[in-house]
């Protein structure tokens, strides 16, 4: 805590107020969105004539015939994407963490983290499909393909090519946190007093390591499978049809003409929240009987062994998910220039630049709009994020264990469940459907992300630069100004990087938030999948996933030139 | 000047019940107070305090007089009192001159004036035309004698010294001591030397006083 600082002006009343101004603003809405949600889920909407309370939507909702399939697909996939996931990001630390192969992969996440979901699951879409680049590759000399075969491969009823679209995209997610959290704790001297005894590397890492790190990354993954449950745009893409998951449906029901479906999509969204909080708990109750079972394999002592296996079977599968984003977005690329493409053939017989053509009018619009969202958000989100953070240093307002749930609040509760009754209360106060209404939705996801990437480092600071300054004569102004948001410079970017890239991946709450109104990269790019013309929808997609990219450029670069003669700062 | 030097008046510090340090003494102008005491006894704590950072958690009581007028309630920024840690603290987003001007107190007006005096300041430490270089390109001796440049261009009107000599080797160590302690001579500052090495002590020449 830094001493003693003025609070005469207006700026440093208002700091001791950020902590609390910021949870409202991001936490605020989630609350009144569910309330909004439940009410009318139990009959209640007056503007609708409904005024007391009835189970009839709830009755309705068990009536529909694809409720079973429906409320399974959530749960499955979510389990499934989650556990697939957080397995995956565990191997890939056992068998390689502090290895030249897992820098390579911590160099890679960055950019793999800001390709959206959307332009993700268009693109590992295109690869899979039975007329997709691995079909293509095949064929006909091992497959004796000479046509695209009649396959569900996409949108498959059991759902596993929406599994693995969520599992591309939440490995990226989960390994970082991995690695903030590994940076706490003392990861390698656990590990190596383990090997030192006589343990296998990877045996080692789950028996030192891993527990102390579940324990931190606890809340990422508990997000990660609270979104897998309730994914919209990415279920669109490459979820089933016959029926739709369940988020899906509500979305559907939500847009039905007939008003009176709101009760049915307001109940449905309850009975949402019913399983990601059921699957929780199912989850919490699996890392239970996992624990017991992992203290017995501790006590037992194995040694462990087959570290070459393990080692080549996470490579392996983290290459595939990093390449399936990765060629995913070169066969957008493809698509987006292509003329002519017959099957089998690997690539194009003409290429041509119309679709880009074509598009570039309609494009500019909506590139900008998507623009406006995201810097408004960012830049709101940044202002509260370095306001609760600098507060926290004057002030000593240290949100403790417990306030971090808080800033997993919007992480966990599902969109649809708050967004539905959001939008709901917004249509009867007349404030929907704008792009302040959207923006204000973005900050609620925006924020949560550059709180979490801007703490660490803005805390790490070595504080006696401050006092130091403050003994030279600066204020808690000046070392603010002049010398902890300076040497902050890259992180203060990445942060702003990642909030960016949030806001243009936001599906739901822009649709919702937007009445549809609003139209920005990402819900242009999903509306237009059930169209199935691919070549508009890489247009679309590589647009929006260069826009998410470019901040992280920036974050790369601006440092790299402002502070090109400053050594000190080259690692910070 | 009504009684000039620094006075610490029955300073106490304490942290959960413990007291860490207890003094009461008087540093006149250009003379050096050595507090010794093994690492975790409370040495910087003292100086935390004098200098107005301490942080929550401690138990603090007693006043700290400089040059007669009372600064323990002051802002860290209002007490001017200099001080150098054990590492430099050269503010790695600044060049070396800028660095001075961040020190140099901001009477000093015209771009031309503050410059000049920054140059003729790098002059005085044998680093005449470093003003624009990265400190990070510094060796430790040149950044230490940045360091000690930087808070004597503030103005302080007293000196604090964080085992400042101990990160340096031996040659420079006797050269930067010297430099120190003959800048606060030269200028009657009271200087305040917290250290565990009796080398120090041993050229501070001063009185010391050690905490347990």
């Amino acid at each position: 805590m830094s001493p003693r600082c003025e609070t005469t002006s207006a700026r440093a009343r208002f700091l001791p107020w950020a902590p609390l101004l910021t949870l409202v603003v991001m936490v605020g809405p989630v609350v009144a969105g569910v309330l909004g949600t439940i009410a009318p889920a139990f009959g209640y909407m007056p503007a609708l004539g409904g005024d007391g309370i009835t189970l009839n939507a709830f009755a309705m909702l068990f009536d529909w015939p694809g409720i079973t399939r429906a409320s399974l697909l959530s749960v499955i996939t979510g389990l499934a994407a989650t556990a697939m996931s957080l397995l995956l990001v565990a191997m890939i630390c056992a068998a390689w963490n502090g290895s030249r192969a897992f820098r390579v992969i911590e160099r890679m996440l960055s950019p793999l983290l800001s390709v959206p979901h959307a332009a993700a699951a268009f693109g590992l879409a295109f690869l899979i499909a039975p007329s997709g680049w691995i079909a293509r590759a095949t064929s006909p000399w091992l497959t004796g393909w000479d046509r695209p075969p009649d396959l569900l491969i996409l949108q498959d009823p059991y759902g596993v090519s929406l599994i693995a679209g969520l599992v591309v995209k939440e490995v990226p997610f989960l390994l970082l946190m991995t690695l903030a959290a590994l940076s706490q704790i003392r990861a390698r001297q656990a590990r190596d007093t383990a090997l030192a005894l006589g343990y296998s590397p990877v045996t080692a890492w789950f028996k030192t390591v891993f527990p102390r790190v579940y324990t931190q990354i606890r809340l990422p993954v508990f997000a990660v499978l609270a979104f897998s449950m309730t994914v919209v745009d990415v279920a669109l893409i490459l979820g089933p049809t016959t029926p739709t998951t369940l988020s899906v449906q509500i979305l559907k029901w939500m847009n039905d003409p007939d008003l009176g479906m709101r009760f049915l999509a307001s109940a449905a969204a309850v009975w949402q929240l019913v399983l990601v909080v059921g699957a929780l708990l199912l989850w919490r109750v699996g890392e239970i009987a996992l624990a017991a079972l992992g203290r017995r394999w501790v006590a037992s002592g194995a040694r462990g062994g087959a570290t070459r296996t393990i080692r080549a079977i996470s490579l392996t599968a983290a290459l595939l998910s990093a390449s399936a984003i990765v060629f995913g977005i070169l066969g957008l690329l493809v698509w987006s220039f292509v003329g002519f493409w017959s099957f089998p053939d690997l690539l194009p017989g003409a290429f041509t630049t119309k679709t880009w053509m074509r598009h570039t009018m309609n494009l500019w619009p909506i590139v900008s709009e998507t623009l406006i969202i995201a810097s408004v958000a960012t830049m709101a989100a940044m202002l509260l994020t370095l306001a609760c953070l600098e507060a926290e240093e004057r002030y000593g307002l240290r949100p403790g264990s417990r306030a971090l749930w808080l800033l997993y609040v919007p992480l966990i509760v599902p969109q649809i469940a708050f967004l539905t009754g959001l939008q709901t209360l917004a249509i009867f106060t007349g404030i929907d459907g704008n792009r302040t209404a959207v923006i204000a939705v973005h900050i609620i996801f925006v924020l949560p992300y550059v709180f979490l990437s801007l703490a660490d480092p803005f805390r790490a600071w070595d504080a006696r630069y401050g006092h130091v300054a403050r003994a030279l004569g600066a204020g808690c102004n000046g070392v603010l100004w002049r010398v902890r948001l300076p040497m902050l410079l890259r992180p203060i970017l990445t942060a702003a990087a990642v909030g960016f890239a949030v806001s243009i991946g936001q599906y739901l709450p822009t649709l919702l938030a937007g009445a549809g109104r609003v139209q920005t990269l990402t819900t242009e790019a999903v509306a237009l999948a059930s169209g199935g013309d691919r070549r508009v929808i890489s247009v679309y997609a590589l647009s929006q996933t260069a826009l998410a990219l470019l901040p992280f450029a920036f974050a790369l670069f601006i440092p790299a030139i402002v502070w090109r003669n400053r050594k000190g700062l080259r690692h910070a | 000047m009504r009684d000039p030097g620094m006075t610490l008046d029955d300073v106490v510090i304490r942290r959960d019940g413990r007291t860490l340090v207890d003094i009461s003494d008087r540093v006149a102008p250009g003379e050096v107070l050595t507090v010794m005491g093994p690492s975790g006894s409370g040495k910087s704590t003292l100086l935390s305090y004098i200098i107005g950072t301490l942080e929550t958690g401690f138990d603090a009581a007693g006043r700290v007089i400089l040059n007669g007028t009372d600064i323990t309630d002051l802002a860290p920024e209002k007490r001017h009192v200099g001080i150098l840690f054990q590492d430099e603290l050269l503010f790695p987003h600044l060049s070396v001159g800028e660095n001075l001007a961040f020190g140099l107190r901001a009477s000093v007006k015209t771009r031309t004036a503050r410059r000049e005096q920054i140059n003729t300041a790098l002059e005085d430490i044998g680093l005449g035309g470093f003003a624009d270089r990265d400190p990070e390109t510094l060796s430790g001796g040149q950044k230490a004698r940045v360091a000690l440049m930087r808070m004597l261009l503030s103005d302080p009107k007293a000196l604090l010294l964080d085992e400042p000599f101990s990160r340096l080797d031996t040659e420079r160590r006797d050269q930067i001591r010297t430099l120190v302690f003959d800048q606060a001579r030269a200028k009657g500052l009271p200087v305040l030397l917290v250290t565990h090495d009796h080398a120090d002590a041993d050229a501070a020449g001063g009185r010391v006083h050690r905490l347990s």
